[in-house]
């Protein structure tokens, strides 16, 4: 049998995401790997795991594309693509209706506005500040000592948003401190983080022109919280895939199907 | 009431300076700062007393300055830290006409005069981009002790160029620089020129008049030192008690209330 999956990898900054596809474009398993600096070893371990769920051999992988910041350190890779385009592949694919689109990673925050067929037309990121990137919430639950998952209910239950006034993450990190020791409650303390991290998003959205559907997409689309207070800001409801974390790395898989088939086709007419 | 006292509660360190009516230091302490500021400001309070075996009632005014100077909650009066840091790197080096802070999350440039007054400052008001945090995070993001960065960066050969200036990316660059197989010292070298850099430009707006001290807890840091002689081309003044200048500006200005008080008892 000669191989026929393609994997997309997703070289993120807290994490490596691996997703592995059949011909057919179905999702046959993924694998997460925490970050590391050896980049090699970090993006086989995702793919590795991908491998396993699926049942399938290292053997059968065809083509692999690579995304995110560190997708030019990955040397087993046969094609890099922007985290841009492979957002934007993965959201359309899950949600056809998507215009607009919300990804929000660990550090970097991205709005995008696609065509019908998942075009990007204008996408904006913050690249020059961490504010506004999920990195911020992850540092506040360590701060508050509440695991990462715990996040999103806590925020739900806030009797009223206690409003983050600083543009910096690190002089968040110090305001969040603050408010704890004046008896501000958890609850309401995340909930002004979920509202802060929406606002952002919410700006650089409109930067680019919120248009329905919008299709919320990265490791913070996995907190309820989050998702809420977005929904309120935009002032309507959002996507958001089972796995929204793996939505880039899903893109860049279905990249590489098309290359792959692409290539085939061209091998087979010659 | 032979004794003043300057508590310095800043974003990460808590300083405490004891100063006899002669203004010479009689004991300095430091704590960790952590998230009750009352709590640190007595501990570092106490230590002080307890360093130099005097007692609280032989203290005649106690001055709160740093980001924390309200929750100082046993002291006469607050000053900001600005005016402390101008005030203490004056008695230090009395011909300081700059002063460079860096400490835990602000870096502050400002300007004296031949009395050690406040003529100008500027400072980092939005974000955290070239602070002591920075450096924090870089020593942890290579798995080093803070303290051992600044001595490491001297050995660069080929000092990298970081992309990014704000104190959470770094992490991720310093990250892909050891992926692409940059040395640790090269690396750090990066971290130091970045700030030093954004020190330099601070500077700049005020004003760059000889002697330039520096002072705050990054000062500790040979890297930093080295880094911002080089950008500016100037020796700058270091002393050991550098981390402590806040605090002993508010202990100097603890004795100034303290005579004016008398004056007016008179």
């Amino acid at each position: 049998m000669t191989a026929s999956l393609v994997a997309g990898i997703d070289m993120g900054s807290r994490t490596a995401k691996a997703v592995l596809l059949d011909r057919d474009g179905a999702m046959l398993g993924f694998g997460i790997a925490r970050m590391r600096p050896d980049f090699d070893g970090l993006a086989r371990d995702a793919l590795d795991q991908a491998i396993a769920a699926a049942r399938a051999a290292p053997e059968d992988v065809a083509y692999i594309a690579t995304t995110g910041m560190g997708r030019y350190n990955v040397p087993f890779r046969d094609i890099q693509i922007t985290d841009i385009t492979a957002v934007a592949k993965g959201a359309v694919h899950l949600f056809p209706g998507t215009r607009s689109i919300l990804d929000i990673g660990a550090q970097s925050t991205r709005a995008m506005r696609v065509l019908e067929g998942g075009r990007v037309k204008d996408f904006r990121t913050n690249d020059k500040c961490a504010a506004g990137a999920g990195g911020f919430a992850e540092r506040a639950a360590r701060y508050l000592e509440i695991a990462l998952d715990d996040l999103g209910p806590l925020s739900l239950k806030a009797d009223s948003g206690q409003v983050i006034s600083s543009v910096c993450a690190v002089f968040a990190e110090s305001e969040i401190i603050n408010l704890v020791t004046a008896g501000q409650s958890v609850e309401n303390i995340v909930r002004g983080i979920h509202d802060s991290l929406a606002q952002r998003g919410f700006q650089l959205l409109k930067r680019v022109g919120v248009e329905a559907e919008i299709t919320f997409a990265g490791g913070m689309a996995l907190q309820s919280g989050m998702v809420n207070a977005l929904e309120i800001a935009v002032g309507q409801k959002v996507n958001v895939a089972e796995r929204p974390e793996l939505i880039a790395a899903l893109g860049a898989s279905l990249l590489a199907r098309q290359r792959l088939e692409r290539q085939q086709e061209g091998q087979a007419a010659a | 009431m032979r004794y003043s006292v300057g508590v310095d509660v800043g974003s990460t360190q808590t300083k405490a300076v004891l100063l006899d009516m002669d203004r010479r230091i009689v004991a300095r302490s430091l704590v960790d700062t952590g998230a009750y500021l009352v709590r640190a400001a007595e501990r570092a309070y106490e230590k002080a007393l307890a360093e130099a075996s005097v007692s609280r009632s032989d203290v005649g005014y106690v001055i709160g300055t740093g980001y924390g100077r309200f929750k100082v909650a046993f002291g006469d009066d607050q000053v900001t830290e600005i005016s402390c840091h101008a005030k203490g790197a004056w008695a230090l080096y009395p011909s300081t006409r700059t002063v460079i802070d860096i400490g835990g999350q602000d870096t502050k440039a400002i300007k004296v005069s031949d009395r050690g007054e406040v003529l100008d400052f500027a400072m980092n008001d939005k974000c955290a981009a070239g602070s002591g945090r920075f450096l924090t995070n870089s020593a942890e993001a290579l798995g080093m002790e803070v303290s051992a960065i600044g001595e490491k960066s001297l050995e660069a050969r080929n000092p990298v160029r970081l992309s990014t200036v704000c104190t959470i990316f770094v992490e991720t660059d310093i990250l892909s620089y050891l992926a692409s197989g940059k040395k640790v010292e090269d690396i750090l070298a990066g971290v130091h020129g970045a700030i030093g850099s954004r020190t330099v430009a601070l500077v700049r707006r005020v004003g760059a008049e000889s002697e330039v001290t520096f002072t705050g807890g990054v000062a500790r840091n040979v890297g930093m030192i080295r880094s911002i002689e080089e950008k500016l081309d100037i020796r700058v003044n270091v002393s050991a008690d550098a981390h402590y200048t806040g605090a002993l500006g508010a202990a100097i200005f603890a004795i100034e209330r303290m005579h004016a008080g008398a004056e007016v008892m008179a």
